[in-house]
């Protein structure tokens, strides 16, 4: 037994890296998990802060929010309001994953697990990452992108670029194709043919502002038609092939924060799921580790102290409370599949007949592939994580002068909490419905936005803000209009440029 | 599969752009920060870098969210006693949800706060400002000299000898030269211990190939001897040569009126405007020396506790301080070596005459020295002799700067006056 330890102490060595690593890929090999090649880098602490504010990539252009970002993550780490993470991984062939030289063999094997072997086979298992993004193309774009914002600030000033990419990312949210499938990234690609691009596209704005004479009446019948024809729910989109005033180079950038946005769409629709999947892998490869003897017990016990902490999950009354933690509720729910496939009980053959007693490694397989937070949760959320987790649904209704209790875990409430639960996790309910509704292509060249409420929830004091920079991509008056469950509708922001 | 990477030495700093990027995005509100330090700052600790606070809503980057109001539905965890249909009250202030949920943006109400450095800070601080004929001073200045090492030479004074170079110079010259003599010298060796030994008493029965070769190692011996053990040729020489230095020094003259009328508050104002200077200069200079001078009937050089916190009564003659001043830098601070700074603060009160007096005291025998004086003047009322005096010396002298504050809030912009860039 003794014999076949990979290691004693705390300290980590290249060596011994590799030898853990190896001993993961098997196991994790073992279990059937299917991974891009690894890329394990080893950093400082500084440089760990420095990915953070990189929205964790290891090029990005440069831009003064992420400086804040830093700022704020340095200001929190040295005061101890928080570790760092003890991960970051990219979503890119080969995978790779940051590993901070300050942690002990323990964490770097249980990152080892987590980043390099359990979010790895989600970034290449998952439908939704395979759909959006293309992880070998990335890094490569962004050095594209870098190298591209860069040569505009030289040529066109820092200032300006820096305007426009700060209305950029007030709509990156609404840069996505949510429901369209989008053509993969490719950094060769992109090179050529952006300047094509550019000369195409300036083409194509300029024949839809190009002003004919009206010939008859069908014509302007014509153009009392909307435009667009349907509304767009991507925006940067439409104003990156619509915008009138925009320059190529600045189409180029809306295009740019545009793709690095639908990039992470995934990532934010799969939170509690890429969590929850990693958690349980580290869990599983670190206990077989164990298992097999190849790890001691101040080892495994080391590391449960941190997987506890960061599966724990405060009550809401609780101080800590922030939300539901998405690798507790995860790893729970992971967890939970194995159990209802190894021991079922009635309870679970009713609710999941299909997956009662079959075979674990399969069903968690499938469930990794082929869905997002919402349809996870409201597909495998079992009553007894209801009941574990003891959850409730609040209703909050700004008629009624209480909050109401709406369900409760009991076996009336089940359905219900987990649809409300799902509902939570869906990006559409979490934010506002808002689309290209109209260009007024005759008049003014206004263009309007609609705000489709849900649930009456209005717009934050932030639209404000929000519309100017819509306003200033688009160059002309920006409207936005929000429609009513009673489907009235009211302009509610407005921001007038002089045509 | 896996590639392990050691990254660590790669450049730490990668945000450092990124960083500037949002100084230089918030430069109003950091600039406005730093302004309200420098007056809360003593001159102790003046020159460290600052904690910044700036409002959280001059730099939020918005987005589409969804505010309070409506009708949404939450899903917590750890219900103890709840049951289904039960009221609860609206908590005060959190209508948009729950607990931690109302915030979404990821970050308090509180302010954005963070850690200037030192650098940066005064950078800020000092932004459009110029050193008065710093660079006429550092092109003038380049008199003196640094002896700095540069290598070895063969030629020089025997007190640079450079023992251990020269040792091995020779060791390996007599290395070289021995070298054929004692090849032979082991040949020929060889060549005797080959022959019979010689037979103990008769001498002549050795033969002569014998005697050739004993004759030839005592030659060979004499010629190795023969090498020096140290020739003129293996000498070296420590080289030093000489490099100009600009002078990177600065004395600065603080000279304070402290005679009666000079209260606590108009003390204060004048303290703040000597701090002021002295990062000036810290900033162009590396080493600065602060005389203090204070003077009512006479003049007296201090500390800096003394100069600022003890008070005197009586009448005021300014002259004294002058010629204090110059008797100092006659003394202590050659003009080769330092550059030389003034700042005066009175009230304007001088004694009667006196005020011509040091005119021509000040265009005689200070300014010719001087980088730059400063005076400023402490009152809100009208101007009395020395000012008028002082500004025939300001129309004849381009370093010599006068300018009046009123209060403490004038400090800043008058600083800034003094000292701003000249458009040449």
């Amino acid at each position: 037994m003794m014999g076949k330890l990979l290691s004693e102490g705390p300290e980590w060595t290249f060596e011994l890296i590799e030898r853990y690593d190896r001993e993961i890929a098997r196991i994790a090999a073992n279990y059937g998990l299917d991974t891009y090649p690894n890329q394990i880098e080893v950093i400082s602490a500084e440089q760990m802060m420095d990915a953070y504010s990189a929205v964790g990539m290891p090029v990005n252009y440069h831009h003064w929010s992420f400086g804040k970002e830093f700022l704020g993550v340095e200001r929190r780490y040295k005061r101890g309001q928080m570790g760092l993470a003890y991960e970051i991984v990219i979503n890119s062939d080969p995978c790779i994953a940051y590993l901070m030289e300050e942690n002990n063999m323990t964490m770097q094997a249980l990152v080892i697990a987590h980043a390099a072997y359990g979010h790895n086979s989600f970034f290449k298992g998952n439908y939704l990452f395979q759909t959006w993004t293309s992880a070998d193309a990335i890094i490569d774009y962004l050095l594209f992108a870098r190298n591209y914002i860069t040569e505009c600030e030289q040529r066109y000033g820092v200032e300006e670029v820096e305007l426009l990419l700060d209305s950029c990312h007030a709509l990156m949210n609404y840069g996505v194709d949510r429901y369209k499938r989008p053509s993969q990234l490719s950094a060769e690609q992109e090179r050529r043919r952006q300047k094509e691009r550019a000369e195409y596209r300036q083409s194509q704005v300029n024949d839809l502002w190009r002003t004919l004479p009206t010939r008859d009446v069908a014509e302007s019948a014509q153009d009392e038609k909307h435009f667009p024809d349907e509304p767009q729910e991507n925006l940067l989109y439409f104003i990156e092939k619509n915008a009138p005033l925009l320059k190529p180079w600045q189409r180029e950038i809306v295009r740019i924060v545009r793709k690095v946005a639908q990039y992470f769409y995934p990532q934010r629709q799969t939170q509690v799921m890429n969590e929850g999947w990693a958690t349980f892998w580290h869990y599983t490869i670190l206990n077989t580790l164990y298992d097999e003897g190849l790890v001691n017990d101040g080892f495994i016990i080391e590391f449960l102290k941190s997987h506890t902490n960061v599966v724990a999950q405060p009550s809401f009354d609780s101080k800590f409370y922030s939300g539901i933690n998405p690798y507790a509720l995860g790893f729970a729910m992971m967890s939970d599949l194995r159990r209802i496939c190894e021991q079922p009980t009635d309870e679970d053959r009713h609710w999941f007949p299909d997956i009662a007693g079959s075979d674990w490694i399969k069903t968690l397989d499938f469930a990794m592939r082929n869905f997002k937070d919402e349809s996870f949760i409201a597909q495998y959320l079992s009553p007894k994580l209801i009941r574990e987790f003891k959850l409730f649904s609040v209703l909050d209704d700004d008629v009624q002068d209480n909050l109401e209790v709406s369900a409760i875990h009991d076996e009336r409430g089940y359905r219900y909490i987990r649809q409300a639960l799902a509902d939570q996790y869906n990006l559409g309910s979490r934010e506002p419905d808002i689309q290209v509704y109209n260009v007024n292509r005759r008049g003014d060249r206004s263009l309007t936005l609609r705000h489709t409420q849900y649930g009456r929830r209005p717009l934050a004091e932030s639209a404000d803000e929000v519309i100017k920079h819509v306003a200033r991509l688009w160059g002309f008056t920006v409207r936005l209009e929000a429609v009513g469950e009673d489907d009235k509708v009211e302009i509610t922001h407005e921001c007038e440029i002089e045509a | 599969m896996t590639q392990v990477i050691d990254r660590r030495l790669n450049g730490r700093n990668k945000s450092a752009v990124n960083r500037q990027r949002f100084i230089r995005r918030f430069k109003a509100q950091i600039k406005r920060a730093v302004a309200d330090a420098v007056s809360g700052r003593s001159i102790v600790d003046i020159d460290n870098g600052e904690k910044i606070d700036i409002p959280d809503r001059d730099m939020s980057e918005p987005v589409f969210r969804h505010g309070s109001g409506g009708r949404h539905e939450g899903v917590h965890p750890g219900n103890t006693d709840f049951v289904t249909g039960d009221k609860i009250k609206r908590p005060e202030g959190a209508a948009g949800g729950q607990g931690g949920k109302a915030s979404d943006s990821g970050e308090g109400d509180d302010d954005f706060a963070f850690q200037l450095s030192r650098e940066e800070f005064l950078e800020l601080f000092f932004e459009d400002l110029e050193l008065p004929d710093l660079v006429k001073t550092q092109l003038a200045k380049m008199v003196d000299f640094n002896s700095v090492r540069a290598g070895h030479t063969s030629e020089g004074v025997p007190t640079n000898i450079n023992v251990i170079r020269s040792l091995r110079g020779a060791l390996a010259r007599r290395i070289a030269l021995r070298g054929p003599h004692m090849k032979r010298l082991r040949e020929v060796n060889d060549e005797l211990t080959a022959l019979q030994p010689p037979p103990v008493d008769d001498e002549e029965e050795s033969s002569p190939h014998r005697l050739e070769l004993e004759e030839e190692v005592i030659h060979l011996r004499q010629r190795i001897k023969s090498i020096p053990f140290i020739d003129t040729f293996d000498l070296r020489y420590n080289n030093r040569i000489k490099q100009p230095k600009p002078t990177t020094q600065a004395v600065m003259f603080c000279l304070m009126d402290v005679s009666g009328s000079m209260d606590e508050e108009r003390k204060d104002i004048a303290k703040r405007f000597f701090i002021l200077l002295y990062l000036f200069l810290t900033r162009n200079y590396e080493r600065i020396e602060v005389v203090f001078i204070r003077h009512h009937t006479s003049a007296k050089e201090v500390g800096e506790e003394e100069f600022f916190h003890s008070r005197e009564t009586g009448g005021t003659v300014v002259s004294s301080a002058l010629k204090l001043m110059h008797e100092v830098i006659r003394e202590r601070y050659p003009l080769s070596e330092w550059n030389i700074y003034a700042a005066q603060a009175s009230d304007g009160d001088n004694w009667g005459d006196d005020s011509s007096t040091c005119r021509d005291l000040l265009l005689n025998k200070i300014l010719p020295y001087l980088q730059y004086f400063a005076y400023v003047e402490i009152t809100p009322d009208t101007h009395q002799s020395l000012w008028q005096e002082y500004q025939r010396v300001a129309e004849a002298c381009r370093h010599f700067a006068m300018q009046q504050l009123e209060g403490p809030a004038d400090i800043y912009p008058v600083f800034r006056e003094l000292f701003r860039k000249r458009v040449a």
